[in-house]
Order: structure tokens, then C-alpha cells, then sequence
């Protein structure tokens, strides 16, 4: 089953047309109602006339991460306040948030595009989809919500954690699709083989995942523990949330909703648009938001962009897996962390310059990040307990500022390894 | 008195205490008395050598980190009791330990070195109830 037929498999022409009117019109509301586009494009010798088509789109300047801490909290907004329905966040790169608004337009077309990768999963209105993404500032939990509630599925809102409960409610609820990151579905697996439940005894036939990095191999893992079809969801809050592209049952790339965000590939270090297939960092101009539209955010991941028409009847384009970042972003169990915010949270309590590293890895199915910090004069005590609290204090100061878990290891000076007098900041062992 | 001792932060890795005795050997340094503190991944070397400051720059220059911190070191007679009657003074005043350390010198007498919370405070208390630890022929020397 396709959602909205007509622009889920329009031809490439249909979509260019429906792109570059909507391009053009959201160039001309941005122009006259954020000043610090404005003045962008300005600053290029644009005006908004020049954006005819979408074939234009690359004289458009880029949109960063940066531009939306530089205006935080709601600088890039281009509706009033009262417009705005809704405000989610994501963590920054320095502990502030990027934070986006939603005019109830912006909701309804949320859960429309969402609803559309939900059925490309083959999640139907019989079925009962466990929302097992957090609900809150993050996007995942209610993105997925209003799309099922939107498709007329049955919605579970558990929100994240509580893993026995989750089984609980799979086994009493009969729930068929469920939604969280990959390595949270294979940490169910293994739980659920500790209550001495089989998957067999569940009714699971999808699983929507996404939020973090995954592979080929963790797919055919996941699916063969859980018995479903594990399907890849792609989003940021910047652009929308969940639901900027997903799979369909063919496997073969996430379709991206494209009739509302633009993609386009981009050469991360000359900034030039790459041809179609070719890989590079991933940018997206969203045409029909808003609350906070933008254009050409640089969303610092790789991929590459196939046009060709998908087995299942669609034209959406597809992107492949991303394939990695083209800044120093990690993602752990969903969170997306910068070591500048590691090194700033250090800085706070040292006024020195850190020394230290991070290290990734994959424990059983779940990220684990260790840092590893060198006791300079600085943070030195001749008392353990002070030494041990100094280590609680890293620990809980990470914890509540990017919320993820973290083992604080406190190592001697020196022993993190220096390249050309800049030390290594991140090792990344897991094996995607 | 207040001596000056050096502490040197440990990681808990094989070779990291030796590498420490190894470069005060090499530089005629002695060590007159030490204890390690251990947490499960690292430890705090503490050490009484007699040239304080110049075991201090030497570990620097090796990159460790390392600092001076004060204690009190006496000596008191080695015999049982010794160590519980200088305990009682010290906890009737309320003056805190951090961290002590102790080892036979002879059979007469042992050293002691404490590093109390309040260092100044601890010295005078000491000075103070002098009389009370120097009972019979028993010898405390600040």
C-alpha cells in the first residue's frame, strides 16, 4: 500500500514542479520575515526573484548547526510566537540546544510524512505500533505517535525504557510494530530471552529504527532474533523530526519525503553540489515548514542519493545508510554528542585546557562511551576521596548536560596520545 | 612537625610505581618512607624522601603529576598502646585523619606520619597536650 500515491510515485517532472513552486514561495517568506537570512542573501547579491526553480537552489547560501545556536532560542523562526504550537530540542554543540518550533501546519504535515514511512513499512490501520522512542524534547516518541495516531494504527506511548515492562505490554497488547534504535530492539531480544519469552510467542512483524547509525549485519541480527522486518527510519529535528525518509519492505534505501525537504549531495570540503550516486553530505532545504524552515542545512551526513524508480512503485528518491559524518559528532544510544561539549563541560570545572578521549564502543548490542581524562596539576589531589569525587562530578556533569552515561576514567598525564601536538579526541570502536 | 611530602599520581598499571622508584635511584634519591592509596583504577603514591623539592621537578619533568602536600611527622615509642594513646588526644581535640601511615624504625621506636584535616590545628594540639604522650619513659618526638 502507498499513503499519498500521486506524490509518492509522481514522475521525476511532476516533482521538480512541485518543488521549485514551493521553493520559490518559501525563499520569499523566509527573505521578508528572518533577518539574518535576509541578510545572507544579501551578502551573496540574491534576491528572492532569483529562485525560480529548483534548479536554483545551489545559488541559496547554506544553513548550519551554527546559525541556529548563533539565534538561539528562537531567532530562525519565521512565525510569530503565537504561531507556534510546539517546540522540540536537540543538544547542541556546546551544551546549548538547537531548538525548532512547529506551527500546527508544521504538526499536521509531520505526521503526514510520517504516516507515508510508516507504510512503506507495511504498518496498516489493524496494527498496534510501541512507541519505545523517549517522548519529550526529543522528537522520536510523539513524531512516531501523531504519525500512527494520523494513519488510524493503534499507538502504545510507552516512551523509552523499562525494558520487561515493554515485553510485557508486546506479549498482553499483541503489539505488531515496534519503534526504537536498533541496538535498543537487540537489547529487547536479549532481555526478552531472559524472561524466557520467544519472539515466536509475540506478534512483531515490523520495526522501525532509526535515531542512530546501524548496519546490514545489525539488520539481518535484529530480524533474526525478533522475527520482523527491520526497516530504517531517517530524520533530524532541524528539518522535522523522524520521518524525512524511510524504507520501504524492498530494503533498497530510505525514500525521502522529498515533495518537502529538498536533498541535495554536497562535496563537505569545496561545498559543491556532487552529482546523482555520488557520495557526500547530505542537505536538505525544507519547502513546505513553517515554524523554522531552512535552506541547505547541512546536516554532516554522508551519503549518496539514487533516482531511479524503487520495486515498489516509487519515485521518492532514496539515500542509502549514512556512512558516516563529516564533523566529529557521535551518536550514542541515540544522543547525538560533540566532544566540545565534553571538552566545555571539563573547561567549566578545570579553567585549564583538557586532556582527554573518548572512547566508543559496542558492549553486547548497547554504545558505551568511556573518557578517559588526564590528572594534570589542575585536577590533582593527594586525597582519593577527592580524586574519586572529582570523577562523580565529571560523570554527572556529562550525564545531565547531554544526558547519556559515561565511565570516567581518570589516567596520567601524557597518556593520551599526541599527533603533531593535537591530541586525538575520539576513538571510535564500534563495528557498524 | 611539618614535613613536606611528595605525591605522585598512579595509574594502577604494571611498571608505573617502578618507574617512579626507578628515577629517584637514578638521581641518588632516597625514599624514606611510602604508602599507596589505591581506588580501583588509580592510586595516589605517597612518599617522605629527604629532598622534597628536588624529587618534586624530577617527577615533573618525567610528566607526572605530582604535588607537595604537608603532614606531621613524630616518631613514638614502638610498643603496643603507643599508636592509641597519640589516636585518643587526636580524636578527643576532634581533629580528623586523612590519611596515616606508619613504620618501624628499631625496636624502640616507629615513625608516623599523619595528614590530619587541619593541619595547624593538629600541630598545636600535639604541642599542647605534649605532656600527656610523654608519660614514663616513653619518648614522642614532634
Amino acid at each position: 500500500m502507498i499513503w499519498n500515491e500521486t506524490i509518492e510515485c509522481a514522475t521525476r517532472e511532476e516533482m521538480k514542479e512541485i518543488q521549485s513552486v514551493r521553493l520559490a514561495e518559501t525563499v520569499q517568506r523566509i527573505y521578508h520575515n528572518v533577518p539574518g537570512y535576509r541578510s545572507k542573501m544579501q551578502k551573496v547579491g540574491l534576491v528572492p526573484s532569483d529562485i525560480q526553480s529548483v534548479d536554483d537552489i545551489s545559488k541559496l547560501p547554506f544553513t548550519t548547526k551554527e546559525d541556529l545556536r548563533n539565534h538561539y532560542p528562537f531567532g530562525m523562526f519565521t512565525v510569530p510566537m503565537s504561531e507556534i504550537v510546539r517546540v522540540h530540542a536537540s543538544s547542541g554543540t556546546t551544551g546549548r540546544p538547537t531548538v525548532v518550533g512547529y506551527t500546527r501546519k508544521d504538526l499536521n504535515t509531520w505526521a503526514e510524512v510520517v504516516t507515508r514511512t510508516l507504510v512503506m513499512a507495511g504498518v496498516q490501520r489493524n496494527d498496534v505500533v510501541q512507541v519505545a522512542y523517549g517522548y519529550g524534547l526529543f522528537t522520536g516518541g510523539l513524531g512516531i505517535h501523531y504519525g500512527t495516531e494520523n494513519l488510524g494504527a493503534t499507538v502504545i506511548p510507552i516512551s523509552g525504557g523499562n525494558t520487561q515492562k515493554q515485553i510485557q505490554l508486546m506479549q498482553d497488547f499483541g503489539t505488531t510494530v515496534i519503534a526504537c534504535t536498533p541496538s535498543y530492539a537487540l537489547h529487547l531480544a536479549e532481555v526478552m530471552t531472559d524472561m524466557g519469552i520467544s519472539p515466536h510467542d509475540l506478534k512483531l512483524k515490523a520495526g522501525i529504527f532509526g535515531a542512530e547509525p546501524w548496519s546490514e549485519n545489525m539488520r539481518k541480527e535484529i530480524e533474526g532474533k525478533l522475527y520482523l522486518k527491520a526497516i530504517d527510519i531517517y530524520g533530524l529535528s532541524e528539518v522535522i523530526g523522524p520521518g524525512v525518509s524511510c524504507e520501504c519492505e524492498c530494503q533498497t534505501g530510505m525514500h525521502i519525503n522529498e515533495d518537502h525537504f529538498i536533498p541535495e549531495i554536497i562535496d563537505p570540503e569545496t561545498l559543491q553540489l556532487l552529482a546523482p550516486g555520488e557520495l557526500g553530505e547530505l542537505v536538505f532545504s525544507t519547502v513546505t515548514k513553517e515554524g523554522i524552515p531552512l535552506l541547505r542545512y547541512r546536516t554532516r551526513d554522508l551519503t549518496r542519493l539514487n533516482y531511479e524508480k524503487c520495486a515498489c512503485g516509487r519515485t521518492l528518491v532514496r539515500m542509502e545508510k549514512c556512512k558516516g559524518r563529516s564533523d566529529d559528532m557521535l551518536i550514542i544510544r541515540g544522543v547525538n554528542v560533540f566532544p566540545s561539549q565534553i571538552e566545555s563541560i571539563l573547561l567549566e570545572m578545570s579553567e585549564t585546557e583538557p586532556h582527554y578521549l573518548l572512547i566508543v564502543e559496542r558492549e553486547g548490542n548497547l554504545d558505551t562511551l568511556r573518557l578517559l581524562v588526564e590528572v594534570q596539576e589542575q585536577f590533582f589531589s593527594d586525597e582519593i576521596k577527592m580524586l574519586e569525587a572529582l570523577r562523580k562530578k565529571i560523570t554527572s556533569n556529562i550525564q545531565s548536560t547531554l544526558g547519556v552515561s559515561v565511565d570516567v576514567r581518570l589516567v596520567e598525564p601524557r597518556t593520551i596520545e599526541r599527533t603533531a601536538g593535537k591530541a586525538k579526541r575520539v576513538i571510535d570502536n564500534r563495528k557498524l | 612537625m611539618i614535613n613536606k611530602q611528595v605525591s605522585v599520581f598512579l595509574e594502577n598499571k604494571s611498571g608505573r610505581l617502578n618507574e617512579v622508584t626507578r628515577i629517584l635511584g637514578d638521581a641518588g634519591i632516597n625514599i624514606s618512607a611510602f604508602s599507596i592509596a589505591d581506588s580501583s583504577d588509580f592510586g595516589v603514591l605517597r612518599m617522605i624522601v629527604p629532598d622534597p623539592d628536588k624529587a618534586l621537578s624530577l617527577l615533573k619533568d618525567h610528566l607526572f603529576s605530582v604535588q607537595i602536600t604537608p603532614v606531621i611527622i613524630l616518631t613514638s615509642p614502638n610498643k603496643p598502646g603507643a599508636l592509641s594513646r597519640l589516636l585518643t588526644i587526636l580524636s578527643e581535640d576532634n581533629i580528623f585523619i586523612e590519611y596515616i601511615y606508619a613504620f618501624s624504625m628499631n625496636e624502640n621506636s616507629a615513625v608516623i606520619v599523619i595528614r590530619p584535616s587541619d593541619i595547624d590545628r593538629c600541630l598545636r594540639v600535639l604541642e599542647e597536650r605534649k605532656d600527656e604522650l610523654l608519660s614514663k619513659d616513653d619518648k614522642y618526638i614532634l
